[in-house]
């Protein structure tokens, strides 16, 4: 398996979160074009999931949250602990977690946008 | 030569010798082979204006207690042996003036962040090797002192690019500041990386790439968060966290 050089890691983790920084403040800015808590209320969150471009973006940022979030808990447990088996379980855990999360983020966004509950 | 009155004499004598004040010198002691954890022990010691830390140690050592161990040597700040923790914070004991630290109570403590020999002597093993792994010096084919080989030439601007980077002295109080240090034994440490920053911002070396790829691995350069304490303590003026910065600064893309 060709191991990923650690700075091209902290790069896809640094743009991740700028990209993250930036679509989360479009879907904060989205929830400001009616009253807050309207805009939060079960119709209205679904009929989101219904715009494609929305759920798409939606979908963008569940990505980018989970690489930045799972590379981020790599992180700080790889500098709690050392040792080569559990650094190995560290990424392959993050990983797959990432994965998994994202398989379930994506199942929400389409069961949604589907109109399946 | 003037003659010098009794009354002046007196005088002189009383500002040139103040009487020695005393303060509590408080030493950690342990030895790992036979203690399970430290003690501190209490000394009361003379000090004049200009006694250093190490001054007040070696005062114990001679005439307290003998088995006290620490490691010094030039007594000048140039060898970089004597680093401990004085008053909690990584400092040079040869550099440290007790009338400095403005308190009565001077607690010396190993540096953290190393394995203990004994009281207040660390090990330096980890340190000088990952000192040496980064390659400290100019790696080049070519050679100034053979053939017809003209000296390598810098203008001050090539100079200044490292030049304060070349001043460490490898006492090692910047990785004992480190919080990363402290939880990540393979961090590779601000003392390496800033030597590695010291020879890659050199334009005499050709060793960059070599260098840029083992720093750029899960427990080098990454895993400094910038907390800036490194710089905080160096004695020697060095700023380490400047350097890991710069050599980011190479494989983000932002220098060449
Ligand atoms: S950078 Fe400063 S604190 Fe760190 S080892 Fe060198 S001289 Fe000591």
């Amino acid at each position: 398996m060709i191991k990923m050089r650690e700075s091209v890691i902290m790069k896809i983790h640094y743009g991740t979160a700028l990209g993250a920084v930036a679509l989360v403040a479009i879907h904060i800015l989205f929830r400001m074009t009616q009253n807050f808590t309207v805009s939060l209320q079960y119709e209205n969150v679904i009929a989101n999931y219904h715009l494609l471009p929305y759920s798409l973006m939606l979908e963008v940022v569940l990505i980018l949250l989970s690489i930045h979030g799972f590379n981020g808990l790599r992180v700080i447990l790889l500098e709690l602990k050392q040792g080569i088996g559990y650094e190995k379980i560290v990424n392959w855990g993050c990983i797959s977690a990432m994965a998994v999360l994202v398989a379930y983020g994506s199942r929400t966004i389409l069961m949604a946008g589907m109109g399946i509950s | 030569m003037a003659a010098i009155s009794p009354k002046m004499a007196e005088e002189v004598s009383q500002t040139a010798v103040p009487t020695p004040k005393s303060i509590t010198l408080v030493i950690s002691k342990f030895n790992p082979n036979h203690e399970s954890s430290y003690k501190f022990v209490e000394f009361k010691v003379p000090v004049q204006k200009w006694t250093t830390v190490l001054d007040a140690i070696l005062y114990v050592k001679q005439h307290l207690d003998t088995s006290i161990a620490v490691r010094y040597s030039c007594r000048q700040a140039s060898c970089g042996s004597c680093g401990m923790k004085i008053n909690g914070k990584p400092s040079l004991a040869c550099y440290t003036k007790i009338s400095e630290l403005n308190s009565d109570i001077v607690t010396v403590e190993p540096m953290s962040n190393f394995p203990i020999i004994r009281d207040l002597a660390v090990d330096f093993t980890s340190l000088f090797s990952n000192h040496k792994k980064l390659k400290p010096y100019i790696i080049r084919e070519d050679s100034e002192i053979v053939g017809d080989a003209k000296e390598f030439l810098q203008t001050p601007k090539d100079v200044e690019e490292y030049l304060q980077f070349s001043y460490c002295i490898k006492c090692g109080l910047c990785n004992s500041a480190c919080p990363t240090m402290a939880t990540d034994s393979s961090f590779l440490g601000p003392q390496a990386l800033t030597q590695a920053y010291r020879y890659v911002a050199d334009n005499r070396d050709k060793g960059k790439k070599e260098r840029l790829k083992m720093v750029d691995e899960s427990h080098g350069i990454w895993r400094c968060h910038f907390a800036g304490s490194c710089s905080k303590v160096c004695p020697k003026g060095v700023d380490p966290a400047m350097g890991i910065q710069l050599l980011r600064g190479y494989l983000l893309g932002f220098r060449k």
